[in-house]
């Protein structure tokens, strides 16, 4: 322990200045009880682990060198059968390899902003400093979306402009204006952060690492293929889920009218969208509430 | 300044089990008192009830007359310290810091000042896993100072801290409460009582034991004796006994003692002389209080070594 003994030699300096500083009369008055210190507070938390940048970085490579692959492959695959090209070329920026892994790690990473409290005890910590434990949890998923946010456009963006970039290199590619990218780029954007406040509000409600991931993936990723879309009911469930939402969203063509499958539409697939983070996030608000820490 | 700590009947049940059970006491400004007991006698639960991180099952606890959850932001009310290890090693000392402070409104300025307090400024841009747990101790001592609250409560601050921070840190609760703010120590160890608590709250299994000076409590232990050593044991004991004393035996054969209650040592030396006893020891052995807690809850242990129950 090389850092004990300089520590303590400069303990006995201090003691009285410091303290005396804080006597009854230069006590401040304490300020109300803000949301945006909690938000900068969470943002502080967030950015001081070094882990943060680095998964982000990695992951938004890797989705945007999915979408490169799956745009190259598609280009060599020729022009087969099939939606007519410019409906189907938006839709090679999407690779299923690469959005899903997106959702995996925004999952992983929201759910982790809790359950590493949860783990470590610091929860017990931050609850004793900030008593109103719905804040907290409210803050967090305010900062866990924006940032989400941003890493999905960035992510969604560059895949799109590289995937076209590739396609106009072949004279194929379509420009960001054309009818139904921007839904396609504003879907995948959002999965990010629908994703990571799913997690989140999944790590309140579990609070153990492992449980809290597997329902995460199990949710978000596993689920939708039992379902198929050849039978009502079966298609319903299947629609009430994100990633199929998203599959929806950033299908750009019309179905087949002929097609004996069932498909989502696209205000119901928004709607999936925003409920699943809200009830995830709402009903950890709840029990946090209730629950001991 | 200072809040008063008042626990009603606080009781915490788990399923079947009682961890706390109508504990009842207060702990009051300008004092260090410290929360005794034994592993497991409900310490840890009752400092979480009146922070308000456990719902008590019944009763109720308050700070400064206000349950303690109601206030939004807490720092400002009361500085604890639960569990050194309650941080993410992933951050620097200062990075947890700030985010505690600033989700109070404590000004950054604040995080420098409580660092260099506890003697943690050099190691301010380090990561808390590298910190040995005396390090972390002090961690925790400087987010319990961080909002400069009238009360401090700390959970076995000591362990873990080398010889030099044990004292530091003494100091620092008797400034403290020399400053006019309640400080409330829970701790295993009676020893770490001694030299720094006022007041006392004992438990044992949930159950309030003792509220009462530190003084008061160290009286109601072993009672004064004196021990003699002598080689004519048999004949001392029968001096001491006609002259009222009790006497008990002690020691091994041929290294023969008395415990003598009843009689002082001046009393017990010439009494000997008058009698022409050889004394080879007389040592009058004070009240320790270690011995007074260990009487006081040697029925209410939770775990005890040996013995299942």
């Amino acid at each position: 322990m090389t850092s004990t003994a300089p520590m303590t030699s400069t303990t006995p300096k201090t003691p009285m200045t410091t303290l005396a500083s804080a006597t009854p009369a230069a006590r401040v008055a304490a300020p109300p009880a803000r949301f945006r210190d909690l938000l900068a507070s969470e943002w502080i938390k967030m950015r001081s682990l070094r882990s943060t940048p680095w998964a982000i970085a990695l992951t938004v490579l890797f989705v945007i060198g999915s979408a490169a692959v799956a745009t190259l492959t598609d280009k060599a695959a020729g022009s087969g059968p099939g939606p007519g090209p410019a409906e189907f070329l938006p839709y090679d920026a999407c690779p299923a390899a690469g959005y899903w892994t997106l959702m995996l790690v925004a999952s992983s990473m929201g759910a982790l902003t809790v359950v590493s409290e949860y783990s470590s005890g610091l929860i017990r910590t931050t609850t004793a400093a900030v008593p109103a434990r719905g804040s907290v949890v409210l803050a967090k998923a305010a900062v866990t979306a924006a940032l989400w946010t941003a890493v999905g456009t960035v992510a969604s963006t560059g895949s799109f402009l590289v995937s076209q970039a590739v396609l106009n290199g072949h004279h194929a590619g379509v420009p960001i204006t054309h009818p139904g990218v921007l839904r396609v780029l504003v879907a995948s954007a959002l999965l990010a952060p629908v994703c990571a406040l799913v997690g989140l509000g999944l790590g309140v409600l579990l609070r153990h690492a492992a449980a809290t991931m597997v329902t995460g993936v199990f949710t978000l990723l596993m689920l939708p293929t039992m379902f198929s879309e050849s039978n009502r009911w079966s298609a319903d469930v299947k629609h009430a889920l994100v990633s199929a939402a998203w599959n929806r969203l950033v299908q750009t063509w019309e179905p087949d009218p002929g097609s004996l499958g069932y498909t989502a539409t696209i205000t119901g697939s928004w709607i999936v969208y925003a409920l699943w983070p809200l009830i995830t996030v709402a009903l950890a608000v709840l029990v946090v509430r209730r629950r001991d820490v | 300044m200072g809040a008063v700590i008042e626990v009603n009947e606080l009781t915490k049940r788990y399923g079947g089990k009682t961890a706390v059970d109508h504990l009842s006491f207060t702990v009051r400004p300008g004092q260090v008192t410290g929360f005794l007991g034994p592993n497991g006698a409900g310490k840890s639960t009752t400092l979480r009830m009146i922070l308000g991180l456990d719902a008590p099952t019944t009763g109720a606890a308050t700070v400064g007359g206000v349950p303690f959850h109601r206030h939004p932001r807490g720092l400002r009310h009361v500085g604890a310290l639960l569990d050194a290890g309650q941080v993410h090693g992933g951050r620097s000392a200062a990075a947890h810091l700030s985010a505690l402070a600033r989700s109070n409104g404590i000004p950054r300025r604040r995080v420098g000042e409580v660092l260099q307090e506890v003697g943690l400024a050099e190691a301010a841009n380090r990561r808390i896993g590298g910190f040995s747990l005396g390090m972390k101790q002090r961690l925790g001592i400087a987010s319990a100072l961080l909002g400069d609250p009238p009360v401090l409560m700390f959970d076995e601050p000591i362990n873990g801290m080398d010889p030099e921070g044990v004292l530091w840190v003494r100091r620092l609760f008797r400034r403290l409460a020399a400053e006019g703010r309640t400080v409330f120590l829970s701790s295993h160890l009676m020893s770490e009582m001694e030299n720094t608590a006022d007041q006392l709250v004992v438990i044992g299994r949930g159950r309030l034991i003792a509220a009462e000076p530190l003084r008061d409590f160290a009286a109601r232990g072993t009672r004064r004796s004196v021990v003699v050593g002598t080689p004519q044991a048999a004949e001392l004991a029968a001096v001491l006994t006609a002259a009222g004393a009790s006497v008990e035996p002690e020691g091994s054969a041929g290294a023969e003692r008395l415990a003598v209650t009843g009689l002082p040592a001046g009393r017990i030396g010439a009494l000997a002389h008058e009698n022409g006893i050889r004394l080879d020891e007389l040592t009058t052995r004070t009240a320790s209080l270690e011995a007074a807690f260990m009487e006081l809850t040697a029925d209410s242990t939770e775990y005890v070594a040996g013995q299942p129950r």
